[in-house]
């Protein structure tokens, strides 16, 4: 391996959190390296993990890298207990991160109105989780909080960025609702009576 | 629906029963009545959910109660005869359905955040994260008592003396006050508060003056007359020292 990609390597190993990329650049300025060496250089890495049959593997995520064990080994690593999985979210969390993932900034109400429950608790805890954060107050009444995902929330989901989530117009419902104005049936019970 | 999280259970969340939502109970009702969800049976499926929020023993839940009550508008405005001719017609169930599919789109985005999210929980990093949040918790101060007090002799050196004011005391002159105003009362036989008072008094010269204008009266040398409250007193020489 040229001594760059050995260089990025320990630091990849050092840091328990994915290495942005600037860092990565960074490391290297002395040694007139610029994007496409880092990018071979880190090539290189992966498909020397990939190609040697190691149990770790390298994977870019929210915004930079990080080394992974393999899938395989996660059962016998809980096991041993030398590392635990971290808990699942709830379906509310889950609906919760989704609206903030697409519509940050966005104030409680607004999730409120499309979830059609409250959100304080969910919220919270997902604060506490590091998963979302207060990016600002909106313009409304009492200036409410606006929330937004941090980069927790991309490691968490293996997402390199926020775009690699589907676009709307991507999800199946959408093209749904490109139907146009609802018709009514007469077959339907609930087809208001005509007054003659 | 996925596991739930023990840390929130303390609060009321309705998803741990097993609809994280009203809107979750009705798109289920629509999918297992294999519904158009553009043309919802709003009397069946208002019935329906009544019967749900029961049995779920979720009637206290407001958000449910809330989604019942906008069934029930619904329906009604539906029974409201529609006049002929009139070609414009707002269905009444197009907000609930924009509604409803904006959710279910939400619910897709769901399922491709719990894929991802079960593709990183079974990968670990090399440090496991979380554990490095944990900063390892100390066991109890092992010291010595020499250890402890010399410690507090270091904050004490560091910390700044205490400013002390002196306080000068400053004596009533109650015998002086009487001597001035027995002077005047020699010479007039009414006087007036501000009469006896030095100009510019201060506090103690005040206090001086009316404990010996009270002195006095009590001796019988004056007579103090106060006509309102915190009104100007007259101080009026006693017959008895105007005998003497």
């Amino acid at each position: 391996m040229p001594p760059l990609a050995k260089l990025r390597e320990a630091a990849l190993f050092a840091s328990a959190a994915p290495v942005p990329v600037a860092d990565l650049q960074a490391m290297a300025a002395q040694a007139e390296d610029d994007e496409t060496t880092l990018e071979s250089a880190l090539a290189e890495l992966r498909d020397h993990y990939d190609a040697d049959g190691h149990a770790v593997e390298l994977v870019e995520v929210a915004g930079g890298w990080q080394i992974l064990t393999r899938p395989e080994y996660t059962e016998a690593i809980e096991r041993a207990q030398l590392a635990r999985r971290p808990q699942r979210l709830s379906a509310a969390a889950l609906e919760t991160l989704a609206i903030i993932a697409y519509r940050q900034p966005i104030e409680r109400g607004e999730i409120e109105e499309i979830r059609g429950v409250g959100a304080g608790a969910v919220l919270k805890s997902l604060h506490e989780r590091g998963l979302i954060d207060i990016v600002g107050r909106g313009e409304g009444l009492g200036r409410p909080l606006l929330y937004g995902t941090t980069a927790a929330f991309l490691e968490q989901f293996a997402l390199r960025h926020l775009e690699e989530l589907p676009r709307a117009d991507e999800l199946a419902i959408a093209l749904r609702a490109a139907r146009p104005a609802i018709e009514v049936s007469k077959e339907n019970g609930d087809t208001p009576p005509r007054a003659d | 629906m996925v596991g739930t999280q023990p840390g929130t259970s303390e609060v009321f969340l309705v998803d741990l029963v097993e609809f994280s939502g009203p809107l979750d109970l009705l798109l289920s009702l629509i999918r297992d009545e294999q519904i158009d969800i553009y043309d919802i049976p709003i009397a069946r499926i208002a019935e329906q959910f009544l019967a749900r929020i029961s049995t779920l023993k979720l009637d206290e839940a407001a958000d449910y109660l809330e989604m019942a009550a906008r069934l029930v508008r619904i329906k009604a405005q539906l029974l409201l005869p529609r006049r002929e001719g009139e070609d414009v017609w707002d269905d009444p169930r197009a907000e609930l359905v924009r509604r409803l599919l904006e959710y279910q789109q939400v619910r897709e985005v769901v399922d491709v955040l719990e894929r991802r999210a079960e593709d990183r929980r079974s990968r670990f990093a090399r440090a496991y994260s979380q554990q490095a949040d944990l900063v390892p918790v100390s066991g109890p101060l092992r010291i010595s008592l020499p250890e402890l007090l010399s410690a507090v002799d270091r904050v004490l050196r560091l910390a700044k003396k205490p400013h002390v004011h002196d306080v000068v005391p400053r004596a009533l002159d109650v015998d002086g006050a009487m001597g001035i105003v027995r002077a005047l009362l020699a010479i007039r036989a009414h006087a007036q508060w501000k009469d006896v008072l030095p100009r510019n008094a201060e506090p103690w010269e005040v206090l001086s003056v009316l404990l010996a204008l009270l002195e006095l009266a009590k001796r019988g040398e004056l007579r103090l007359n106060q006509p309102r409250a915190f009104g100007a007193f007259d101080i009026t020489r006693a017959p008895a020292s105007e005998a003497a």
